[in-house]
């Protein structure tokens, strides 16, 4: 039991699929502008990185090995097909504002990453969940960056307003280079350096070290 | 005409750029930006499977997907997204064999990239946007150009900045991932500024 723990909570923080793998960044970014549009999103991506890691598991013994990446790509195309259909059958506005970007789930690495590194060599259950678990790990940071875009950039959360904006009598200013796209890359940069100063293991390694300067060298001889 | 064509290209190119203005490809241009001659075979390689993904793709989508194209009454409109990465794969797979063939020294400056590609979200997401603004054929090849020339534009951008970057001294936690995202965020900076223009 403490397996399935340590491969739900891990891709959290400790390998999250974002912060440290490099993965699924594109949609990250895109469509982190408010939280209610964030959170389709992470329960789209959760959906299909789940599901695609149970079916690719299930069939991973039947997949000769030089067209599996064909076979995965089948899989993962026709699950985003269903959650797109069901999008637009529900939420069709959520569905406009998010345009391509739940068609992108298709190339989002993260999906394809996990089931080839965890779902072609492991059984169906745990699978799910370790896709269940990167699924999470991909929401916390956009949780984290959309609450807070909306925040400084709408002074609402969630839709509902805190700061009262200056344009509705209020008295906030809102600030809307967080409307911009340019606004998530350094909330982003910021979020990995904060958890990186707290999980110190994840720091990268320099190509080069910059040496002490050679007066601080030689003070310290003599 | 053929200045509308050309607008079309400058906005593809710089206005909305595919990198930096919609994110797309961002895993592979961030793990790519290391070194500058690399990125530029990624971007060509970017550029080649975008003018012809995009085109080839419209065509399908005009004369097969569309409502009423096949026939009276038939939308097969859903299936889009699995015939849109199945004409990607393949025909990354096919330009890897052409080039191989007959353009050997394309084929080994471009090397593993070239396969890369399939799941790089630029060459989908291009194709979608295409499709979602109703372009026509001869708009689409420009469009896929202008999309690759942007994305090319951008890698090597980024790449120039982090060669410079290495000997930086960056705070210990900001190192690698971190420090990019910053670079990229202030690059985005840059391209807001063709924001303004109208053609």
């Amino acid at each position: 039991m403490s397996k399935a723990r340590e491969v739900l909570l891990n891709p959290i923080f400790n390998d999250n699929p974002i912060a440290l793998q490099i993965l699924g960044i594109c949609s990250a970014l895109a469509v982190t502008g408010n939280l209610y549009i964030t959170l389709i999103m992470c329960v789209a991506l959760t959906t299909v990185v789940t599901l695609s890691n149970l079916f690719v598991s299930l069939i991973r013994n039947h997949i000769p090995t030089n067209i599996r990446i064909i076979v995965q790509i089948s899989i993962i195309a026709t699950l985003v097909m269903l959650v797109d259909e069901v999008l637009q059958a529900f939420d069709y506005e959520s569905s406009k504002t998010l345009s391509v970007f739940v068609g992108l789930i298709v190339t989002n690495c993260i999906v394809m990453g996990r089931a080839e590194a965890f779902a072609m060599k492991n059984g169906p259950l745990m699978s799910a969940i370790d896709g269940f678990g990167n699924g999470l790990g991909y929401s916390v940071i956009l949780i984290i960056i959309a609450v807070i875009r909306e925040f400084v950039g709408a002074g609402t959360f969630y839709g509902i307003e805190i700061m009262p904006l200056t344009t509705n009598g209020g008295w906030y200013m809102a600030n809307n280079f967080f409307l911009t796209p340019a606004s998530s890359f350094f909330i982003i940069g910021f979020t990995i350096w904060a958890l990186r100063q707290w999980k110190t293991d994840q720091i990268e390694e320099p190509e080069f070290r910059i040496s002490k300067n050679s007066l601080e060298a030689e003070e310290r001889t003599v | 005409m053929l200045e509308a064509y050309l607008s079309m290209f400058i906005k593809a190119v710089f206005i909305e750029n595919i990198a930096i203005n919609f994110f797309l490809g961002m895993c592979t241009f961030l793990a790519i930006s290391k070194r500058i001659q690399p990125a530029i075979g990624l971007g060509i390689a970017v550029i080649v499977v975008l003018g012809l993904a995009v085109p080839i793709n419209n065509l399908i989508f005009n004369n097969f997907l569309k409502e009423d194209a096949l026939f009276p009454g038939s939308d097969l409109h859903f299936v889009g997204l699995i015939c849109y990465i199945g004409i990607i794969a393949a025909l990354v797979q096919i330009l890897e064999m052409f080039l191989d063939r007959y353009i050997p020294a394309l084929y080994n400056a471009l090397g593993v990239f070239l396969p890369l590609i399939t799941v790089n979200c630029a060459i989908l997401g291009g194709v979608l946007f295409s499709i979602e603004r109703n372009l026509v054929f001869t708009e689409s090849i420009v469009y896929g150009l202008g999309a690759g020339t942007g994305w090319a534009l951008a890698i090597v951008a980024l790449a120039g900045i982090t060669e410079r970057l290495k000997y930086a001294d960056i705070p210990e936690g900001l190192q690698g991932l971190g420090i990019t995202f910053i670079t990229v965020g202030l690059m985005c900076f840059g391209f807001l500024s063709f924001g303004g223009i109208s053609l």
